[in-house]
């Protein structure tokens, strides 16, 4: 019996950091979307039961924040994904000096989120900033204040960001593929369009659906440059799922409302995780078989 | 020979335009950075001239002493290295106890706790935060490193990882192990360690730059500037009026040095950790 305990104590830590800090708060989120809360923040919240999960998921603040999630992981993912793949198939090739390029394509992965948003701050700022300069949009309220470049603005700056972490998962991906395919085919003469449309791609296909996944659980999760550019504004213009639940649970102090959005969340979250856990389950287990 | 004399200068002009889109390709991803910097080692007169200047005529080093004096940028990078070897620190230990455990010990209920482990990788933080929120305030931890720390202690992703790599080692070693009598703990740091001392370190790595670049959570459980971390604390600078934008680039600059420092000393383990599972390999 000493295994067991053993075997207890060890798993004890992780097991108990879990319950803590993910199954009991999950099952405390479901149960915070039971309370309205009140008028004014003296008095006690009210138990609606599932009315307020239903006014909330059927209101149309609710069908925009999703919306605007999805069109944000719209403009990032397929763009991210075919920067990060072309950059790759550029640095393919070993020719002198091509170390140097490699290392200022995967450059962005030495930058956090707040980094990033700074800089993109900075240059989108418009008394000063270089691509307002450069767009001639100096002077007036700023990219990141129009409500048709905000989003899109956000989403230019996530995709740089994230440019040289899929130029390295694409990098990976080109040199694990089986080199005598691609031989044969050149040997075949076929065009190098050919070639990437018949082989390459089939053959990435598997990590180009990682790539999605991953890109679309990052989307749903994108919250330092939705705050450090544009606080979802202006106008809701980048008010996405994540953004209105911070500011509905830590700025409105509207829990209950910020819980039963954190439910929709989880839930469109868990499929994708799923989707991808399924994923890796099987290559992993490819690759020890 | 014209033909042969045709294709090498077909080949030299192929690589001409491969090198001309590659230097392209790498102007644009560094111009952000490039500007940032160039920008840090401005004055404020110089950062507002028309047309902007595009490199330092005479680098102005003070914006960097005024982030760190004004803009609190020394405590907060310390406050963030604080928060991350702790975290990383954790994670490590949690995941290779339990991932031990779950490989080479027997007891009743192993397999549900396994799934329950992996039922974590579906409950993103992003969900949880309000009644975390609660938890942490109402044990009084808020401001405080604990906050910063507590919630990340262990990690489904890592007791995975290290599970499938401890199922790779054979049971003949732990037996003979055994029979010369060395108990579990000592044949855990003994010798399933220090042999699967890669995947723990490109674990490791991935693990610090996920706590390096936390935001939401930070910027949730604290609002003093003696726990405050470098992100948070850019979003705190980043409200100064554009006539102190030298040290807000400064700060930037700063803030990502760190992480560029590392990734330069440990390229290799970097790309290992970011695409495990992901490429075969």
């Amino acid at each position: 019996m000493r295994e067991a305990s053993l075997g207890y104590l060890m798993i004890l830590p992780a097991v108990a950091a879990f319950g803590i800090f993910s199954f009991y708060p999950l099952v405390k989120t479901a149960y915070l979307g039971f309370f309205l809360a009140p008028p004014t923040p003296n008095l006690p919240s009210k138990y609606v039961g599932f009315q307020q999960y239903s006014s909330v998921l059927g209101s149309s603040q609710f069908a925009d924040d999703v919306g605007r999630t999805a069109l944000f992981v719209a403009f990032t993912v397929p763009l991210g994904i075919i920067l990060g793949l072309a950059l790759a198939n550029l640095a393919q090739k070993h020719i002198r000096g091509i170390r140097l390029f490699r290392t200022i394509f995967s450059s962005t992965v030495a930058t956090s989120v707040a980094v990033a948003s700074t800089i993109f701050f900075t240059l989108l700022n418009p008394q000063i900033g270089l691509l307002s300069y450069a767009f001639g949009k100096e002077g007036g309220n700023g990219i990141l204040n129009n409500p048709h470049w905000a989003l899109p603005a956000v989403a230019l700056v996530t995709i740089w960001q994230n440019l040289g972490f899929t130029f390295i998962l694409m990098s990976a991906a080109l040199q694990s593929l089986p080199q005598d395919v691609l031989e044969a085919s050149m040997v075949d003469g076929a065009s190098s369009f050919t070639r990437l449309r018949q082989i390459t791609l089939p053959l990435l296909s598997p990590i180009l659906f990682f790539a999605v996944v991953i890109g679309v659980i990052s989307g749903f999760q994108a919250f330092g440059q939705i705050d450090l550019l544009t606080q979802g504004g202006p106008n809701h213009a980048s008010l996405v799922l994540i953004y209105d639940i911070y500011q509905q649970a830590f700025q409105f102090n509207n829990p209950g409302y910020a819980a039963v959005l954190s439910i929709a969340l989880f839930f469109m979250l868990m499929i994708l995780t799923f989707v991808q856990f399924w994923f890796f389950q099987r290559r992993v287990s490819y690759a020890n078989g | 020979m014209p033909t042969a004399d045709h294709a090498r200068r077909r080949r030299i002009w192929r690589k001409t335009i491969r090198y001309a889109v590659l230097i392209v390709a790498a102007a644009v991803v560094l111009f952000p950075v490039y500007i940032t910097v160039v920008d840090a080692l401005l004055s404020p007169q110089q950062i507002t001239h028309r047309p902007p200047f595009l490199y330092p005529p005479s680098p102005h080093w003070s914006s960097f002493a005024t982030a760190f004096s004004q803009g609190n940028l020394g405590v907060y990078l310390r406050n963030s290295a604080i928060m991350t070897l702790a975290i990383v620190a954790f994670e490590l230990v949690t995941s290779v106890l339990a991932a031990y455990a779950f490989v080479f010990l027997r007891f009743p209920g192993r397999k549900v706790l396994f799934f329950v482990t992996l039922a974590t990788l579906m409950v993103p933080g992003e969900a949880t935060i309000i009644p975390n929120y609660q938890t942490i305030n109402t044990f009084g931890l808020l401001n405080t490193f604990p906050a910063l720390i507590l919630p990340f202690v262990a990690s489904g992703i890592g007791i995975f990882l290290f599970r499938q790599a401890f199922m790779g080692f054979p049971s003949e070693v732990r037996d003979a192990a055994s029979l010369d009598g060395c108990g579990h703990l000592k044949f855990l740091f003994r010798i399933v360690v220090p042999i699967n001392r890669p995947v723990i370190g490109a674990f490791g790595l991935f693990a610090f730059l996920g706590a390096w670049n936390q935001y939401l959570w930070p910027l949730v459980v604290t609002q003093s500037n003696s726990v405050r971390t470098v992100q948070i604390g850019l979003r705190q600078l980043s409200g100064v009026s554009f006539s102190q934008f030298d040290v807000l680039f400064a700060g930037t600059v700063i803030a990502a040095a760190p992480i560029a420092i590392l990734l330069v000393l440990f390229q290799r383990q970097l790309v290992a950790g970011l695409t495990a599972g992901a490429v075969k390999g």
